[in-house]
């Protein structure tokens, strides 16, 4: 979709500002019911798509990406643009600078059209939990489109962004893709830098492209991806233009499958996906049943260790420098501090329980919880050395394909989309939404998620994404694969 | 399980206010996170050390160099009460 739209801009049959023009009356039109943007740039993307048209008058060479309208997360700082992360306490946030993502892709010429929303802090799986709005799956209206980055795969699914960005802790963009029937890629941890992503869990974290198809995001990707000096966690290599590695047999490639991924499966979810692993051996792919044995561990090793860096990472929402302050409640175990201090803890008291909403309140107290003084090493340090065990099983299975696999694949959730309020009495029920999609995150490997056949469901037809993962900085690997079964489509 | 006077004590700790009732409601969905993350306990973890990066990495180091931040006034914009060019908050002496 971006290469024909870019070939479309070069030979003057679009303009980039009628292309801008057009995703804004379409937002326009359907935004109130999709709801996935918080905010919209229109100033912002006119100026930046005029930009672009004044190049191609001139006959100056103009980049793939460039005058490509698209969205945003709104957990992505962007300079003089409102950033909530969904949250009230960021309500009234400008971000005063740019995340390293937005830097790249202004330079790559891309427009923006808005921020898109999401659940609070990217915490959630539905998009429920935004203080600001339910999303719903254009696919249908009545459903959750997934989350944490719901917006960005609605904004997408529903045709009113040609591409977005998401970001994803435990498959915060892989899980919506999968919802809405769009591709997302959750880079390998560490090639695209988190710098001016308002951090969740940071040894998870990953921005990442949702696309139309496997070319669109592996050129989102190519335009994000690289080290930064502002994020040290950044990988040291350059990353490619993945777009150009996506053709090619994958005559010999060894798929592995974990049994039970499959096993407890509901019918209909199995058979789409056992017709994904069909259509692989037909494509020439060597199918393998592999053995995981520490990976059934990888959900709750991640709501421990999560919530740990969620504590940590939230304690700057303080209503001290930035975002919301409130001081208006009395309370009685306050009363013995001397009456200065006691007005300074109020405060934070009181502007993080009216700024915060209740999921992210929960996971800061687990993380609290676990971290707290006679806690940490039945806790946290017992779930790392866990993560220690999962991370050597897929050194090993990686470690020749001889032996082991090339590639992993797996659903990427239990089911298709489930409807808006479903899972909201048990907090365990939604969590588990992350069972397929977290281990990627635990271990920092690249996984995407593309549509598989769709599925019949409750009188609809609803779509259902599959996962690829690769060993670590194989993203052209899952690329090139996710690929080859698109084109075979 | 977790009780409720750790809940309450947890939030303190946490700086978070919180209700009777989202005391109440905390202990309970706390509860089920951690009854539920019990499993961990079957893993044997006798001989494992933690991790402590998800790939083998080497240092990232940079030259120790001042960047000036050219926008210092949208964060001073951003205070929540300022004086003059001051983030206004309460004494703690």
């Amino acid at each position: 979709m971006i290469k024909e739209l870019h070939e479309k801009l070069l030979a003057g049959k679009i303009t980039s500002e009628k292309l801008t023009q057009n995703y804004f009356s379409k937002i326009k039109k359907k935004d109130e019911k999709i709801s996935a943007f918080l905010t919209l740039t229109e100033d912002l993307a006119m100026a930046q798509a005029k930009k672009t048209d004044e190049k191609i008058k001139k006959g100056e060479e103009i980049g793939i990406l460039e005058g490509i309208p698209g969205a945003v997360k709104d957990v992505i700082c962007m300079k003089g643009v409102r950033t909530t992360a969904a949250s009230k306490i960021l309500d009234n946030y400008i971000a005063p600078y740019d995340a390293t993502v937005i830097q790249k892709l202004k330079a790559s010429g891309a427009v923006f059209l808005g921020k898109t929303n999401c659940d609070e802090f990217a915490m959630g799986s539905s998009t429920e939990k935004s203080a600001y709005a339910i999303t719903k799956n254009p696919a249908d209206l009545q459903r959750v489109p997934g989350g944490s980055s719901g917006g960005s795969a609605a904004a997408v699914a529903g045709d009113e962004a040609v591409w977005a960005l998401g970001s994803d802790t435990g498959g915060s963009i892989r899980q919506p893709a999968s919802f809405c029937g769009v591709v997302g890629l959750k880079p390998t941890y560490g090639r695209v830098s988190r710098y001016g992503l308002l951090s969740m869990a940071s040894s998870f974290d990953q921005i990442g492209p949702i696309a139309k198809n496997i070319e669109d995001a592996a050129i989102i990707l190519s335009e994000i991806a690289g080290q930064d000096k502002r994020d040290a966690t950044s990988a040291r290599s350059a990353g490619k233009r993945y777009e150009k590695y996506l053709e090619g047999s994958i005559q010999g490639l060894k798929i592995g499958f974990i049994k039970e991924h499959f096993e407890n499966l509901n019918k209909k979810v199995k058979n789409s996906m056992e017709n994904v692993l069909k259509k692989y051996a037909r494509l020439g792919a060597e199918i393998k049943e592999i053995n995981l044995p520490h990976i059934r561990y990888s959900l709750p090793v991640y709501y421990i260790v999560m919530p740990c860096e969620v504590s940590s990472n939230l304690a700057r929402f303080d209503g001290m420098k930035y975002g919301m302050r409130i001081f208006d409640q009395q309370d009685s175990d306050l009363e013995k501090i001397n009456p200065e201090e006691r007005k300074l803890r109020e405060i934070y008291l009181d502007s993080r329980r009216y700024g915060l909403g209740e999921e992210v309140k929960k996971r800061i107290m687990l993380g609290t919880y676990a971290l707290s003084s006679g806690y940490y090493e039945a806790y946290y340090l017992r779930a790392q050395k866990v993560r220690e065990l999962i991370k050597r099983d897929f050194e090993k299975i990686f470690a020749s394909s001889q032996k082991g696999v090339d590639l992993i694949l797996a659903p990427t959730t239990p089911t298709p989309a489930f409807k808006i309020g479903e899972k909201n009495a048990n907090p365990i029920e939604m969590y588990l939404e992350d069972i397929f999609t977290v281990t990627a995150n635990v271990i920092g490997i690249p996984a995407i998620s593309l549509p598989a056949d769709p599925v019949d469901w409750e009188g609809k037809k609803l779509p259902v994404g599959f996962q690829l993962m690769g060993k670590w900085f194989n993203e052209e690997g899952i690329l090139r694969a996710a690929y080859a079964y698109e084109k075979s489509s | 399980m977790i009780t409720k006077d750790e809940v309450k004590y947890i939030a303190k700790l946490a700086r978070i206010g919180v209700s009777e009732k989202e005391v109440e409601k905390f202990t309970r969905d706390l509860s089920a996170v951690l009854d539920w993350v019990e499993e961990l306990k079957k893993v044997d973890i006798e001989k494992i050390s933690e991790i402590s990066h998800i790939f083998g990495r080497e240092n990232s180091l940079r030259e120790d160099r001042v960047e000036k931040f050219a926008e210092a006034e949208k964060i001073i914009e951003l205070f929540p009460e300022k004086k003059e060019r001051y983030d206004k908050v309460k004494s703690i002496f």
